[in-house]
C-alpha cells in the first residue's frame, strides 16, 4: 500500500504573524517558515504505518512556491521516499489544492492520505473533508488514533465532547490531530540522504486544475486590540473586582 | 424544539438510522440535495459541522467559509486568520455559501417564539463507506466549555493532575464555571484534550476567564482573547499573559488560588 501525505509551507508557529499596514494580507517577506505542525504529525504517522509494515511506499506533496521544495526536503528526511512539488506561486484554495491531490490520488492508487486537520495560516481545516468528498471515499477527522485492519482502518477522532471511533473502508482520508504521535526530528545524516531522493516538480496546468480562488480577500486587518489592564496588589483586590464584576 | 426557536421558517426532518451519529458520507449528501433550493448552508464551527461542512462544499464545487466572526454583506464575511492574529475580509464569488460559524461571536436566538413548519425529508441513507465504532465521551458535571459564562483554565505550573483538580476544581466550583487548560497541561496529562483552549483545542468568549499559572502562549491566546474579561493569576510578571489580562495578580498559584477560593 501506498501511502499520500501532503504538506504546506507556512509560517513558523512560535512567529507573531503581523498584518501588513495596507490591509493586503500578512507580512511574510523575511519571516521563518516551516512545515505545518499538523502535517509534520501526518509524516509521522505515515512512517509509523510503513515501520509496521502497514505500508510500502510514502509519497510526500506539496502544493506551493519553489520554497516549499524545503517542506518536502524535509519530510524526505524524516522518511518519506519520494516527493512531487504542484508548483506555482498563486495561493491556492483548499478547493483546488483538494483537486490537484484528487488527480495525484488517481495517478498514484494509495490505500491512505493522511493529511494534518487545518493548516496554521488560513485556519481553514478543509482540505482533507474535500479531498475525500471528491473521490468519494471515507473520511476520518481528527484522528488521535489510526489501526489498519484489513481493507478498513479504524480512526479514533478527537470530537468536542471526547473521542469517537469511526470505521472507514480504504483507501481513506485521515487529518491528524495533535495528539496522534509526537514527530521526529530529521537526524543529520538523512537530512543528508533526503538530497538524493526523488523530487517531481509539476504545474497545477499538468492535471488540469483551475487554481483561480474563488474567495476574494478584500482587507486584512489586525484583530481588536485589548485595552491595558491592571495588576492588583493582594488576592483581596481581586475578590472586590469579581465581586464588581458581579461573579463572585 | 427546532421549530420554536425564533427566526426559523421551516425544518427539515431527516428520520433515519444512518443519521444518527452524523457520520460525514451519510450527511454530506443529504445537504448537498437539500441545497437543490437553498442558497445558503451554515453550521457552527464544532467539530461536527467542521467534519460536513467542506464535504459538502467540495460535492457542490463551492468554496468554505470557515469559523466566521461577522456578516458585512449578503457573500461578505469577516474571519480569524493566523490563530487569530489576523482577520480577514472575504467575499464569495459562489452561487451557493458553505459557512461555519464561530459560536461565541454571534447572539444565541430565543429558543421560543417560533413558529416553523416541519417538512420531512428522505435521503440516499448509508452511504457505505463508513460505521461508528464507539464513543468515550469525558463526564462533566460542570458547564460546557463553550457556552460558559465563567472559565477556570489551568496550564503546566499546576505540576500533575491532582495538584489541577486540588487548585482548580474548587475554585471552579464556587464560581459556577466550567474548567479549561493549556495544550501544556493537557500534554503533561493533567486532565483530558477535550479540556484544551487554544488554537487547536476551543475557541471560548465567556463572560470571565481566568488564566491560572497559563503563560499565555500565541496558540492559547487564540482560544480566549475575545474573553470579555481575562484575569491572569502567574508568579511570573513578565508572562506574556499580563499583556491580554483585564486584571493580574502575580502570586504563586498554590497559595493564592486557594486563599481566592475560600475569601468567596
Amino acid at each position: 500500500m501506498k501511502i499520500i501525505v501532503p504538506v504546506k509551507r507556512v509560517i513558523d508557529y512560535n512567529v507573531k504573524p503581523r498584518v501588513k499596514s495596507d490591509g493586503t494580507g500578512v507580512d511574510l517577506a523575511n519571516v521563518k517558515m516551516s512545515m505545518n505542525p499538523f502535517d509534520e504529525i501526518a509524516v509521522e504517522e505515515a512512517i509509523r504505518l510503513k515501520e509496521a509494515g502497514k505500508a510500502e511506499e510514502i509519497i510526500a506533496v506539496s502544493v506551493g512556491p519553489a520554497k516549499a521544495q524545503e517542506t518536502l526536503r524535509t519530510a524526505l528526511a524524516m522518511g518519506a521516499d519520494r516527493a512531487i512539488l504542484v508548483e506555482t506561486d498563486e495561493e491556492v484554495e483548499p478547493l483546488a489544492v483538494a483537486k490537484i491531490l484528487k488527480a495525484i490520488v488517481g495517478e498514484e492508487n494509495p490505500g491512505l492520505v493522511i493529511l494534518g486537520k487545518q493548516a496554521i495560516d488560513d485556519d481553514s481545516n478543509q482540505t482533507g473533508q474535500m479531498l475525500a468528498a471528491l473521490l468519494g471515499r471515507p473520511q476520518g477527522t481528527f484522528a488521535s488514533k489510526v489501526e489498519i485492519d484489513g481493507d478498513s482502518v479504524a480512526v479514533t477522532r478527537e470530537v468536542d465532547g471526547g473521542l469517537e471511533t469511526v470505521k472507514l473502508a480504504m483507501p481513506a482520508i485521515v487529518t491528524t490531530d495533535l495528539r496522534l504521535n509526537e514527530p521526529r526530528y530529521a537526524s543529520l545524516p538523512n537530512i543528508m540522504k533526503a538530497k538524493k531522493k526523488p523530487l517531481d516538480s509539476k504545474s497545477p496546468a499538468d492535471y488540469g486544475v483551475e487554481i483561480a480562488p474563488r474567495l476574494k480577500t478584500l482587507k486584512v486587518s489586525e484583530p481588536p486590540v485589548r485595552q491595558a489592564g491592571i495588576k492588583v496588589e493582594d488576592v483581596d483586590a481581586l475578590v472586590a473586582k469579581l465581586k464588581e464584576m458581579g461573579v463572585a | 424544539a427546532a421549530a420554536k426557536i425564533a427566526g426559523v421558517a421551516k425544518v427539515h426532518v431527516a428520520d433515519n438510522a444512518a443519521y444518527e451519529h452524523a457520520l460525514a458520507e451519510n450527511v454530506a449528501p443529504l445537504i448537498v440535495d437539500l441545497m437543490g433550493h437553498h442558497d445558503a448552508f451554515l453550521a457552527p464551527a464544532t467539530t461536527t459541522g467542521k467534519n460536513v461542512a467542506p464535504r459538502v462544499a467540495a460535492l457542490l464545487d463551492v468554496a468554505q467559509l470557515s469559523d466566521i466572526l461577522s456578516v458585512e454583506g449578503e457573500k461578505t464575511f469577516t474571519r480569524p486568520i493566523y490563530a487569530g492574529n489576523a482577520i480577514a475580509t472575504v467575499e464569495s464569488s459562489d452561487a451557493k455559501l458553505v459557512i461555519t460559524v464561530r459560536g461565541t461571536a454571534f447572539e444565541k436566538a430565543a429558543a421560543e417564539g417560533g413558529s416553523a413548519a416541519i417538512e420531512d425529508v428522505a435521503g440516499a441513507g448509508d452511504a457505505g463507506l463508513s460505521s461508528f465504532v464507539g464513543a468515550e465521551l469525558a463526564k462533566s458535571e460542570r458547564p460546557e466549555l463553550t457556552s460558559a459564562k465563567v472559565i477556570v483554565s489551568g496550564g503546566r505550573a499546576l505540576k500533575d493532575s491532582e495538584t489541577f483538580e486540588q487548585v482548580i476544581l474548587p475554585l471552579a466550583d464556587k464560581l459556577g464555571a466550567a474548567v479549561g487548560a493549556s495544550r501544556a497541561a493537557v500534554d503533561a496529562g493533567y486532565v483530558p484534550n477535550d479540556y484544551q483552549v487554544g488554537q487547536t483545542g476551543k475557541i471560548v468568549a465567556p463572560e470571565v476567564y481566568i488564566a491560572v499559572g497559563i503563560s499565555g502562549a500565541i496558540q492559547h491566546l487564540a482560544g480566549m482573547k475575545d474573553s470579555k474579561t481575562i484575569i491572569a493569576i502567574n508568579k511570573d510578571e513578565d508572562a506574556p499573559i499580563f499583556q491580554v489580562a483585564d486584571v493580574g495578580l502575580v502570586a504563586d498559584l498554590f497559595t493564592a488560588v486557594p486563599e481566592l477560593t475560600g475569601k468567596l
